[in-house]
């Protein structure tokens, strides 16, 4: 039995910063992470983190209104505001720690210019700023001696009474099943990308921690508004940064017109993610893409400035379509990216579960509303991080004693894995999860209707029933198996499905991301409301829709 | 408009794979090698080979992967024996005529599982080297004010995803296990030419020690051949020599290598290799030059003595020349 203050689950961006954060308060932390810490997807983060910085001539309000804007008045103002103000420390936090940021002349900070934002706010590394940050955070982690369980995936929370006490983990590498009892746990486990096909998230982003948390009475959230990255590698999926277009590339169809221009005619390619990846989606329906694709135009931009600003996009462009960026358009589509949508939490990572907290990108604070500014998960990782460890640490100074009562928990899963191992399926997992991802594309995707939505309905619940009864695992043996391991995945995957599906239905009108064909318009008057879906023990689902917590900004025609 | 990407998104051909597997719960024959033949798009990287396996033909093979875009460093393996990180590297371009690609696991690791080995070592020696920036004092606008060009400077060793190529590729670490190696020295040089960090001498004294420090590698090139991020390892490894050379850290049988072999380069126009063998050892280093004794007694039966007295080259001013002019560009 290991035992400690805060567990947190997931080592990525906002995990290691609420552990660092933790660890500075002189509390008892453990990091649990399936995969080590610096393989975490914070890095797969190209462009850069927003901060509005006053000796800059910025203002916090200016960022929060155009995130709140972005968010398409989704968003709950008074956590905005919060982000927003805190966004400047935060960074320069981070460049202390020794991010090695670009500056200016002037030997400060630099920018770049960012989608949604008409002021360049946006501080950047390269193109490899998440990769720059969390090799910092985990140098910071060293640095402090935090303990990791690495390579271990948590299989289920320990929750007795309704209070989380610790979860039970698989050690990947043993093939052990172990109970780790914590007074407090922070789910920071990341999106699940791959509950969609294709994707720009890594296959480890399987929304564990989301299906963790719902499994054990928190809420899931806005959890329709998938984001659709407008610049994904064709063929490969593979994320080219707004970066690109930060630093000035454009947009073509076949017929070699800037198509923004009809869109966008203000921001053109730097409209809001939403907005550019239905332009391309429209140009490509309606008969003007390549082989379904548009064209992203770096050429004017020059050889020298494109390797030294965005060295990693030529890097993938010509090492996975052989295509030199300065010379030739490279063809792109929009992509499945983040979940705005996440475990409800408050401006803390409180969940309203006892014991259980939430932050970074499986959480839902909520920022990023209806769809997320680029340069905003970042921040909302740091920021969010570091508070939740601040209220959990509170939290822990309350728990007199953390005993896990029953030895129940460990048995319950070795049960449910056996079960699993000696199932006489036919069907192997990935065949189960590609069906229900490419369905979940097709239903949720840039655009949707009541038909499509209820098509992805029909297949996850499908899923659900091949998932119970016709799974079959090869491996049988208990060294790294990631057969296993990949059945585990999928049965969350199939929850975080069964949330989207509803929060789908659930929104009548068209929001941010979520745009429906049949229901084209915003609307505030019924709609400036979140949808909120618990799921109770017998599987029923119950749905609320809270209000939006307006502050300063009243919702007004989003037009870019 | 460009419009030519069709050939990029059509197509398919046959890919042979033959890998090496490991399944330590096997009470015999537990390492074997089992081909797989599958039909998969030409510009497919080897991971996509790799994962159409798992997902349809082999649920048991064992591999880690994460981002398919080269940038998490999971996928680290050998391919017809050299350590690539296989989700960006294309079938065609290795085995452009359906030839077999032989995969195998990382070298100088341990391996768990199949093509899963065990990275422990190697981030033990990333945590060997003080892996984080150690400034004095925290700057008082909040930000330190440092020039764009000492950071752009250092994007080469960021740029390191800790993937283990060079580990796997290391002749030194092939026999010498104490070696830091290639990837915690470039990490290493990360921190040293951080203009905010004020451990530098520190840091160099540190890597300038003969146990497994900056002068045990041979310079073989093979980490640069293979990082797949351009982090040049060994070219990192060499700035950290010449920093600690410059200041003053000397007490090293590399540095009286590299100083015996430029003398004697610069006033003989060749290699004297006798005095290059004891004043490596250092001349008053009693017990070292001991050991040097069969060594050159070996030499001398088989005749492979170099002489007491060294030749001079023919013309040995233009060598002075180069040397100086060398000295003069740096």
């Amino acid at each position: 039995m290991y035992d400690h203050d805060l567990l947190i689950v997931g080592a990525g961006l906002a995990g290691l910063r609420c552990a660092v954060e933790a660890q500075r308060m002189g509390l008892k932390v453990a990091v649990i992470t399936k995969v080590h810490p610096v393989r975490s997807h914070s890095n797969a983060a190209q462009g850069g983190i927003n901060a509005p910085l006053t000796d800059r001539g910025d203002d916090w309000k200016g960022h929060a209104l155009d995130t709140i804007k972005g968010s398409d008045y989704l968003a709950d103002q008074d956590a905005v505001e919060i982000m927003s103000q805190e966004a400047g420390d935060a960074v320069l936090e981070l460049e202390r720690m020794g991010v090695i940021f670009s500056r200016g002349e002037d030997g400060k900070l630099g920018t770049r210019r960012f989608g949604g934002q008409k002021v360049a706010r946006t501080f950047f590394v390269g193109a490899i700023t998440g990769s720059a940050l969390l090799h910092v955070l985990y140098e910071q982690s060293l640095k402090l001696g935090l303990q990791v369980y690495e390579e271990w995936f948590v299989t289920s929370l320990i929750n007795e009474d309704g209070v989380v006490k610790g979860v039970v983990a698989l050690d990947l590498k043993t093939g052990e099943l172990e109970a780790i009892s914590a007074k407090a746990v922070v789910i920071a486990a990341g999106g699940a990308g791959r509950v969609f096909e294709p994707s720009t998230n890594a296959l480890i982003c399987t929304g564990d921690g989301l299906s963790l948390a719902w499994n054990n009475g928190a809420g899931l959230m806005d959890m329709e508004m998938i984001q659709y990255h407008p610049t994904t590698l064709a063929r490969t999926g593979i994320l080219m940064s707004e970066a690109a277009r930060g630093e000035g590339a454009y947009l073509f169809n076949s017929e070699g017109d800037r198509f923004m221009e009809k869109y966008a005619p203000d921001y053109m390619e730097l409209a809001s993610r939403d907005v550019v990846s239905r332009a391309e989606q429209t140009e490509i329906n309606e008969g003007r893409g390549i082989d379904g694709n548009v064209l992203l135009d770096l050429r004017h931009l020059g050889k020298d400035f494109i390797e030294s600003r965005l060295g990693y996009l030529q890097e993938v462009s010509v090492e996975f379509l052989g295509i030199d960026m300065s010379e030739k358009p490279v063809p792109i589509r929009p992509g499945m990216h983040y979940i705005m949508g996440g475990i409800k939490t408050d401006v803390n990572g409180e969940t309203g579960v006892p014991g259980l907290y939430a932050a970074g990108e499986c959480a839902n604070v909520s920022v990023h509303g209806a769809n997320r500014l680029g340069a905003n998960s970042l921040l909302d990782t740091v920021v969010f991080g570091r508070r939740s460890a601040s209220k959990a640490s509170e939290y822990v100074k309350t728990v007199k004693d953390s005993k896990i009562l029953t030895n129940e928990h460990v048995e319950k899963d070795l049960n449910r894995i056996k079960k699993i191992l000696n199932n006489k399926g036919k069907l192997r997992t990935s065949e189960i999860r590609n069906t229900m991802a490419t369905a979940m594309t097709e239903g949720i995707g840039v655009f949707r209707d009541q038909k499509s939505m209820e098509y992805a309905k029909k297949i996850v619940e499908e899923s659900k029933i091949k998932y119970r009864d016709s799974l079959v695992v090869e491996n049988k043996g208990k060294v790294y198996n990631t057969d296993l391991l990949f059945a585990l995945e999928l049965g969350y995957m199939i929850d975080c499905a069964e949330s989207i599906v509803h929060g789908a239905l659930t929104r009548k009108e068209s929001r941010g991301a979520h745009f429906r064909t049949d229901i084209k318009d915003r609307n505030d008057k019924e709609w400036l409301k979140h949808t909120l879906i618990y799921r109770d023990r017998s599987g029923e689902i119950k749905i609320e829709t809270p209000d939006v917590t307006i502050t300063q900004w009243k919702p007004v025609a989003r037009v870019y | 408009m460009e419009t030519s990407c069709k050939s990029l998104l059509k197509g398919i051909m046959e890919v042979k794979l033959k890998v090496k597997r490991f399944d330590p719960e096997k009470p015999k024959d537990n390492i074997w090698y089992q081909d797989y033949n599958i039909d998969i798009h030409p510009s497919s990287t080897i991971l996509d080979a790799l994962i159409n396996i798992r997902e349809e033909v082999d649920g048991t093979l064992g591999l880690r992967c994460a981002c398919r875009a080269s940038i998490c460093g999971s996928c680290g393996m050998k391919v017809n024996g050299q350590a690539k990180l296989v989700c960006k590297t294309r079938v065609e371009e290795i085995a452009p005529k359906g030839e077999i690609l032989l995969i195998e696991p990382m070298g100088n690791h341990t391996v768990i599982r199949d093509l899963i080995v065990d990275l422990d070592t190697f981030f033990a020696k990333i945590e060997q080297i003080t892996p984080y920036l150690q400034p004095d004092s925290e700057p008082e606008t909040g930000e330190f004010i440092v020039s764009n060009e000492s950071m752009d400077k250092l994007l080469t060793e960021m740029n390191c995803i800790m993937c283990g190529l060079c580990v796997s590729e290391c002749t030194v670490l092939e026999v010498d296990k104490t070696f830091i190696g290639p990837a915690a020295l470039a990490k290493a040089s990360r921190f040293v030419y951080d203009p905010r960090d004020d451990q530098t001498d520190q840091r160099l004294n540190y890597l300038n020690d003969e146990q497994g420090g900056i002068w045990d590698c041979t310079r073989c090139l093979q980490c640069v051949e293979v990082c797949p991020k351009g982090v040049s390892p060994m070219d990192r490894i060499m700035d950290l020599r010449e920093s600690a050379i410059e200041i003053g850290a000397k007490k090293t049988h590399g540095y009286h290598h590299t100083n015996s072999f430029e003398k004697s380069v610069t006033a003989n126009g060749r290699l004297d290799e006798t005095r290059l063998a004891i004043e490596s050892a250092g001349i008053f280093n009693i017990s070292r030059l001991i050991d040097l004794i069969p060594v050159g007694l070996k030499a001398l039966i088989r005749g492979k003595l170099p002489p007491l007295f060294p030749h001079k080259a023919e013309d040995n001013k233009k060598i002075q020349e180069l040397a100086k002019k060398i000295k003069e560009d740096k």
